[in-house]
C-alpha cells in the first residue's frame, strides 16, 4: 500500500539547515496497523504529513497504492488528499460553527457528492462510530472521546485507503483512549490501513507494528502481539 | 456562483457569526447610503439652480447703460450714457435676420399703483410685445400687450400675479377694470405669472409708447433685451450669442462716444454665458460629491478588506482542516469571495434603499432655494450597484488569495 525508499528532509531555519528525516525505507501492507513511535525531534510527524501530502520530501520516493506521489501542485494534492487520505488529530480539528453531521460530509463535499447522498452517508458514518444521536450537536457539546469519534467517522466518510491518526488518543484520558482504539481496532480489523503516530507505549501495543524513530532514522521495526483496547476498558 | 452547496456553506457561515457579518455590513451600507444621500443633494441643488435660472429665456441677451470711466475724444469720465429709441431701432433692423425677440424697456422705479383703496408701489415697465417672451411670462388670465398697443399708445396695463394679488385680492374680477398708475388711469387687460417667482411678478407692464409719453419719457430708454434665433447646437447658439453682442457692444460704443476699453459704460448680460458658468460649476459640484461618494465608498472597501483579513486569520485553522479534508485553493478562494461578495451586495443594496427611501420621503419637504426635488435617477443607482459589486470583489480577493496560499501543515498548527 505505502512504499517509501531513501526518503530525506531538511528544514531551512535562518542559516540553519536541520536534516530531519535521513533516509527513511518504508513499507506498509494492505490492512496493516501501524504505530510510529519516538521521542519529540525524532521525524514522526514530519513522516507523517509527508505520508499525509501535506509536505513534500526533498529527496525519495512514495508510492501510494501504487501512485507515485511527486511533483504535487495545491490542486492535485488537495485531490490526491481527499481521494487516498483520512486525517484524525489529537485536538480533533472539527469545525467548531458545524454540526456532528456536517463535519462528516464535509470531505464528500469536497468530493462533489449532492447534499442528500452525503448527509445519508456521514449519518451511517456516525451510526458506525456510535453517535448517531448526537448528529445534530456542535462539537462544543460533545466530550473529547465523541469528538474523537466524530474526526473518526470524518476519516472514514471519503473511504480513503490509508488512516492518518497523529496522537489521537493526546488529549483524552485513559478510559477514553482505549475507547477510541478500540474502534480504531474494528475499523482495522475491516481492512483498512492505519498509521498512528504515538508517544504512549501503551497505545502502541495495541496497533500490530511498531515502527521506532530517532533522529531522523529507522531504528526498530518489529511485529507485536497486539492488545485488544476493549480487555483494558 | 450559482452552486446551491456553495450558497449553503456561506448561509451557514454568515448564520453562525452574525455579529462580525453584520459589522462588515454596516460599514459598506454606511457608505452607499451616504454616496446616494450626496448623489442626491446633488442632483437637488442642480435643480434648484436650474429653476432660479428658469425666470429669463435661457438665451436672453440684456443691455444696460452705465457711466463712463475713461476720458475719450475730449469727453470727460463720469458720463452717464442715456439709451435712446434709435439704438434700439438700429440694432434690431440691423440683425433682423438673427434676431427672434426684441424689446426696449422704459421703466420707472416706486410707480404708485392704485385700485380703489389698495395701492402699492412697483416697477412699472414699458415695452414690446415681444417681452412677454423674453421674461418667460405666460398669461393667467387675459392678454399681454399687443403691436396695436405700442402703435396707437393706449392706457392699457398687464398686472404681475403678484401685483393682482394685492391689489384685488381674491377677485377673479380684474380684466376690464381701470387701476391708476401715479394719478392716471390704465384699463387692465391681463395677469401674468413669471416663473421667477415673487420677485418677477411684482411688476407691471404698459406699451413702451405709452410709458415714455405719459411719463415723460421721450425718446429715452433703460435698457434693451434680445433673443437670438435657436441654433442646431449649444456651441453654435453660444458663438452667435458671443458674435452678436460683440457688435452690439462695437455699435453702441461707437454711437455713444465711448473708450472701445470702457466696461462700465454699457453692460450686456448674456444669459447663455452664464447658463453655460452655472452648468460648469453644477458639473464640479457633482463632481466633488461623486468624488466624497467614491472616498467614502473606498474607506467602506478598506473596512471590508481589513476584516475579511482578519476573519481569514481567525480561520486559519478551519482553512488548513478544510485543505487536509481535500478542500482545492480555487475553491477556498471562492469560499471567502463569495461570501464577502454576498455581504457587501446585500449591505449596499441595503444601503442604497435607505437612502432612496429618504430622499423620496424626505426630498420634497426640503424648503431652501437652493435644492429642489433631490433624486437618483436610475442609471445612477445602476453604477452604484456594479461599483459595490465589483467593490466586494476587491475587498474579499486578497484575504482570499491569502487564505489559499496557507499551507495545511501550516494552519493545522495554528494555535
Amino acid at each position: 500500500m505505502i512504499t517509501i525508499k531513501d526518503l530525506h528532509k531538511s528544514y531551512k531555519t535562518g542559516n540553519n539547515s536541520l536534516h530531519v528525516l535521513k533516509g527513511i525505507n518504508f513499507n506498509v501492507a494492505e490492512g496493516e496497523l501501524v504505530s510510529i513511535m519516538g521521542s519529540s525531534g525524532s521525524g514522526k510527524s514530519t513522516l507523517l504529513n509527508i505520508l499525509g501530502m501535506l509536505d513534500e520530501a526533498d529527496t525519495g520516493s512514495y508510492t501510494l497504492d501504487g501512485v507515485a506521489i511527486k511533483n504535487l501542485n495545491e490542486k492535485i494534492a488537495a485531490r490526491y488528499r481527499n481521494k487516498f487520505l483520512g486525517f484524525i488529530f489529537q485536538s480533533f480539528n472539527l469545525i467548531n460553527y458545524k454540526s456532528a453531521l456536517d463535519n462528516v460530509a464535509l470531505p464528500l463535499y469536497y468530493q462533489g457528492m449532492k447534499r442528500s447522498e452525503r448527509m445519508d452517508r456521514a449519518e451511517a458514518y456516525l451510526e458506525k462510530v456510535g453517535l448517531a444521536q448526537w448528529m445534530d450537536h456542535l462539537p462544543n457539546q460533545l466530550s473529547g472521546g465523541q469528538k474523537q469519534r466524530v474526526a473518526i467517522a470524518r476519516a472514514l466518510a471519503s473511504d480513503p485507503k490509508v488512516l492518518l491518526a497523529d496522537e489521537p488518543t493526546g488529549a483524552l484520558d485513559t478510559k477514553t483512549s482505549y475507547e477510541v482504539m478500540d474502534l480504531i481496532q474494528q475499523i482495522n480489523d475491516e481492512g483498512r490501513t492505519i498509521l498512528i503516530v504515538t508517544h504512549e507505549p501503551d497505545i502502541a501495543q495495541m496497533t500490530k507494528r511498531i515502527v521506532n524513530l530517532k533522529d531522523g532514522l529507522i531504528i526498530d521495526d518489529t511485529k507485536v502481539n497486539q492488545v485488544r483496547a476493549l480487555q483494558n476498558v | 456562483m450559482f452552486d446551491l452547496e456553495r450558497w449553503q456553506e456561506i448561509f451557514e457561515t454568515i448564520s453562525k457569526n452574525k455579529l462580525r457579518t453584520f459589522l462588515t455590513g454596516l460599514s459598506v451600507a454606511s457608505g452607499i447610503f451616504i454616496l446616494v444621500i450626496l448623489l442626491g443633494i446633488g442632483e437637488g441643488m442642480k435643480n434648484g439652480i436650474e429653476r432660479e435660472f428658469q425666470g429669463d429665456a435661457a438665451n436672453a441677451i440684456f443691455v444696460y447703460p452705465g457711466v463712463t470711466t475713461k476720458e475719450y475724444k475730449g469727453l470727460n469720465p463720469g458720463r452717464r450714457i442715456q439709451l435712446k429709441n434709435d439704438d434700439f431701432e438700429y440694432t434690431s433692423a440691423e440683425n433682423k435676420s438673427e434676431l427672434e425677440f426684441k424689446s426696449a424697456v422704459f421703466r420707472i422705479f416706486g410707480g404708485m399703483v392704485t385700485f380703489e383703496n389698495e395701492s402699492g408701489s412697483y416697477r412699472v415697465e414699458g415695452v414690446y410685445p415681444d417681452y412677454q417672451f423674453l421674461e418667460n411670462s405666460s398669461m393667467v388670465s387675459g392678454r399681454f400687450l399687443n403691436n396695436r398697443d405700442v402703435e396707437e399708445s393706449t392706457k392699457i396695463v398687464v398686472l404681475g400675479n403678484r401685483v393682482k394679488m394685492d391689489l384685488f385680492k381674491d377677485s377673479n374680477d380684474v380684466l376690464g377694470k381701470y387701476v391708476e398708475i401715479s394719478g392716471i388711469k390704465f384699463k387692465v387687460v391681463g395677469v401674468y405669472t413669471d416663473p421667477g417667482g415673487e420677485r418677477e411678478e411684482s411688476r407691471v407692464f404698459v406699451p413702451i409708447t405709452t410709458a415714455q409719453k405719459v411719463f415723460s419719457g421721450g425718446n429715452d430708454i433703460n435698457s434693451l433685451s434680445y433673443t437670438l434665433k435657436a441654433k442646431e447646437t449649444y456651441e453654435e447658439a453660444l458663438a452667435a450669442s458671443n458674435n452678436f453682442t460683440s457688435k452690439l457692444e462695437t455699435y453702441l460704443k461707437g454711437k455713444h462716444t465711448i473708450a472701445p476699453s470702457d466696461n462700465s459704460a454699457i453692460y450686456i448680460n448674456n444669459m447663455l454665458e452664464n447658463t453655460k458658468r452655472f452648468y460648469d460649476l453644477i458639473g464640479m459640484i457633482k463632481m466633488f460629491f461623486w468624488g466624497v461618494g467614491i472616498c467614502t465608498i473606498i474607506a467602506g472597501v478598506v473596512g471590508v478588506s481589513n476584516i475579511m483579513l482578519i476573519i481569514v486569520k481567525e480561520r486559519t485553522r478551519e482553512i488548513g482542516v478544510r485543505k487536509a479534508l481535500g478542500a482545492q485553493p480555487l475553491s477556498i478562494i471562492g469560499m471567502v469571495l463569495h461570501e464577502s461578495i454576498f455581504v457587501t451586495s446585500f449591505a449596499g443594496l441595503t444601503g442604497l434603499i435607505m437612502g432612496l427611501v429618504l430622499l423620496d420621503f424626505v426630498g420634497p419637504m426640503i424648503q431652501t432655494d437652493f435644492i429642489y426635488n433631490p433624486t437618483v435617477n436610475f442609471n445612477v443607482a445602476l453604477s452604484t450597484v456594479v461599483i459595490l459589486i465589483v467593490a466586494g470583489a476587491v475587498a474579499g480577493f486578497f484575504p482570499a488569495y491569502r487564505a489559499a496560499r496557507i499551507k495545511p501543515i501550516i494552519a493545522l498548527r495554528d494555535e
